[in-house]
């Protein structure tokens, strides 16, 4: 009955150079993070932006290209390519297959991490977690050597299916992105977790709930922020995929050089028309955020109350 | 006494069956998740050039010394090379990219000022800017100040790490408490001698997970090299493995080279991992407040 974790806090006084001193304090701990953010990320956005609003003009067939204003002219040809629609398709129905089971998982093993039910902690912790230190673009090439054919350890599977053609390479590319991800989002749920007051489990615990109760009822309602904030960067990684499929190119004909927005951004660049790959860049960021917004706006009430 | 009974008997309740159970289930996973890992081991030890025979077990002859001198001073020792670059941009990058993003959520975090909300949202909202749409333009960018093709044009972007700030802010805000840094400042700590001396203790294993991820973040990279560098001498492993991969048809041993580079490679992750796992198992700011 005791257990209840302390709700009372001490309420400082309020200095009367307070916001001044916040204010100062603020700028000093952020200018930083900020000048870099700026340099780095705002400046190149808005020259993105700025260049999608150019176009390259020629003076006859071979003659010097050179940049005009185009408007929206850019903007025009994104919207009426069905190559970049396509991608924009494949990567949903990729969204489908990966990320439900992805973060389901994670969340089962975080909770199971977390629960006195399981034994070895630690190696199954680091074992799970462990795929994250490879890169996608090398767990691209280890997969591949085990999707092959030629090269994989169980031919009984590979020969079997054909796990580069058209109908599962897409499976396939999920299987190795998930191999990834899901130990690093079973850590951001963990530490969520790890983030609940232990008072608040032995109430529970002393009021009889068993673990399967306490995870339904006290855990999973507490990771829910970090269930949504997994959730959205599984819909951002989704629609930025590009090392495991372009890795995945080399070795299955099923997977072409427009498969996935970026890759469509990449390939557009390097014929090379850069106002257009410009113009589909920022296209796919307002995409992204469209789509993060809503589902965070979905999610909100529920998991920040 | 009738509570701790109850206790007892939900502890008898849950063990057994469910221990069982989920262990097994564990395992199951663990498997599925460690048998790239191992294959990876056992193709390394192989000796045929074009790993046209592997299997999950050792067989034949056990090479993986020879494979692994062998890629290390293939090409006059670039591998050595390009791994050193990656742990140079990754140490640096995400020593300075934690700093940045650990002071910037703290002050998000502990201080009121106008406009904080409005900062905070269009740092989130940098999550969202497609890897290509950063890249592409920064390579523009960097070309006309000509520091395309050299390290700061790899170190420089991968020193922001906005998801960094948004973990450091939800940490701070949580570990470090306000009456702590309240009784700092009456006995006459600064703010930033506050910060440097009791909030980054609190905020440890946010700043290790911060640290790790941006780490791994940087180590992953392929992009930004891939558009930026064109000297392989300034490769990072990724991208220098990638590139021995499109080479595989020339050279008869490449692709063998591919799977004990790529191995060797995450040997440095691990370790880091090993090293680092202390720290972000439990919050050390948990007792902050009671003592």
């Amino acid at each position: 009955m005791t257990a209840l974790p302390p709700t009372t806090t001490v309420v400082p006084p309020a200095a009367p150079s307070g916001a001044r001193r916040h204010r100062r304090a603020a700028i000093g701990f952020l200018a930083p993070f900020l000048a870099a953010f700026t340099l780095f990320y705002l400046v190149p956005i808005g020259y993105a932006v700025y260049q999608s609003f150019f176009k390259v003009e020629r003076q006859g067939t071979f003659g010097v290209a050179h940049d005009v204003w185009g408007g929206f002219s850019q903007y025009g040809e994104v919207f009426s390519d069905s190559e970049f629609w396509h991608s924009l398709t494949n990567v949903a129905q990729f969204f489908l297959i990966s990320v439900p089971l992805q973060l389901g998982l994670a969340l089962v093993f975080a909770l199971l991490l977390d629960s006195p039910v399981l034994r070895a902690h630690r190696f199954f912790r680091l074992a799970l977690f462990a795929p994250y230190a490879v890169p996608g673009v090398i767990a691209a090439l280890m997969w591949g050597f085990l999707f092959s054919p030629g090269t994989t350890p169980i031919p009984s599977i590979a020969d079997r299916f054909d796990l580069l053609g058209p109908d599962l390479v897409m499976f396939s590319i999920a299987s190795v992105v998930n191999w990834v991800y899901t130990g690093y989002n079973m850590l951001i749920i963990y530490s969520a977790l790890k983030a609940i007051p232990s008072e608040v489990i032995e109430a529970a615990t002393v009021d009889g709930a068993g673990q399967l109760r306490i995870a339904w009822s006290i855990k999973i309602p507490h990771v829910t922020p970090a269930l949504v904030l997994t959730g959205v960067f599984s819909i951002i990684g989704t629609l930025q995929l590009f090392n495991e499929p372009q890795i995945f190119r080399t070795i299955s004909s099923a997977v072409s050089s427009t498969y996935t927005p970026n890759m469509v951004v990449y390939s557009t660049s390097s014929i090379p028309n850069y106002h257009l790959a410009a113009a589909y860049s920022v296209v796919l960021a307002l995409i992204t955020c469209a789509l993060s917004f809503t589902f965070l706006k979905v999610t909100q009430r529920r998991a920040f109350q | 006494m009738k509570s701790t009974s109850t206790i007892d008997r939900t502890r008898l309740r849950d063990r057994p069956v469910s221990v069982l159970a989920a262990t097994l289930f564990m395992l199951a996973c663990t498997a599925y998740f460690l048998l790239p890992l191992w294959w990876m081991v056992v193709a390394s030890s192989t000796t045929r050039g074009g790993l046209t025979d592997t299997s999950l077990w050792f067989h034949g002859q056990f090479e993986l010394w020879t494979n692994i001198k062998n890629v290390v001073t293939y090409q006059d020792h670039i591998y050595v090379r390009w791994v050193l670059n990656s742990i140079v941009y990754a140490t640096l990058g995400a020593t300075i990219g934690t700093l940045f993003a650990a002071m910037a959520g703290y002050g998000l975090a502990k201080y009121v000022f106008p406009g904080r909300e409005v900062v905070f949202n269009v740092i989130l909202a940098g999550v969202l800017v497609p890897a290509t749409a950063l890249a592409l333009p920064l390579f523009l960018l960097f070309s006309k100040l000509d520091l395309t093709d050299t390290f700061w044009a790899v170190l420089l972007p991968s020193i922001v790490s906005p998801f960094g700030v948004y973990l450091a802010r939800i940490y701070a805000a949580a570990s470090v408490p306000d009456e702590l840094l309240e009784s700092a400042r009456l006995d006459g700590a600064g703010e930033f001698r506050a910060f440097f001396t009791i909030s980054t203790r609190l905020m440890a294993p946010a700043l290790v997970t911060i640290f790790l991820f941006q780490f791994v973040t940087i180590w992953n990279n392929y992009l930004l090299p891939l558009v930026m560098l064109q000297n392989t001498k300034l490769y990072p492993v990724t991208l220098g493995l990638a590139t021995w991969n499109s080479q595989k048809a020339i050279a008869g041993n490449l692709q063998l080279y591919v799977v004990v580079g790529a191995l060797l490679s995450i040997v440095p992750l691990m370790i880091a991992f090993l090293a680092l796992q202390r720290f972000w198992q439990s919050g050390l700011g948990e007792g902050g407040v009671k003592s």
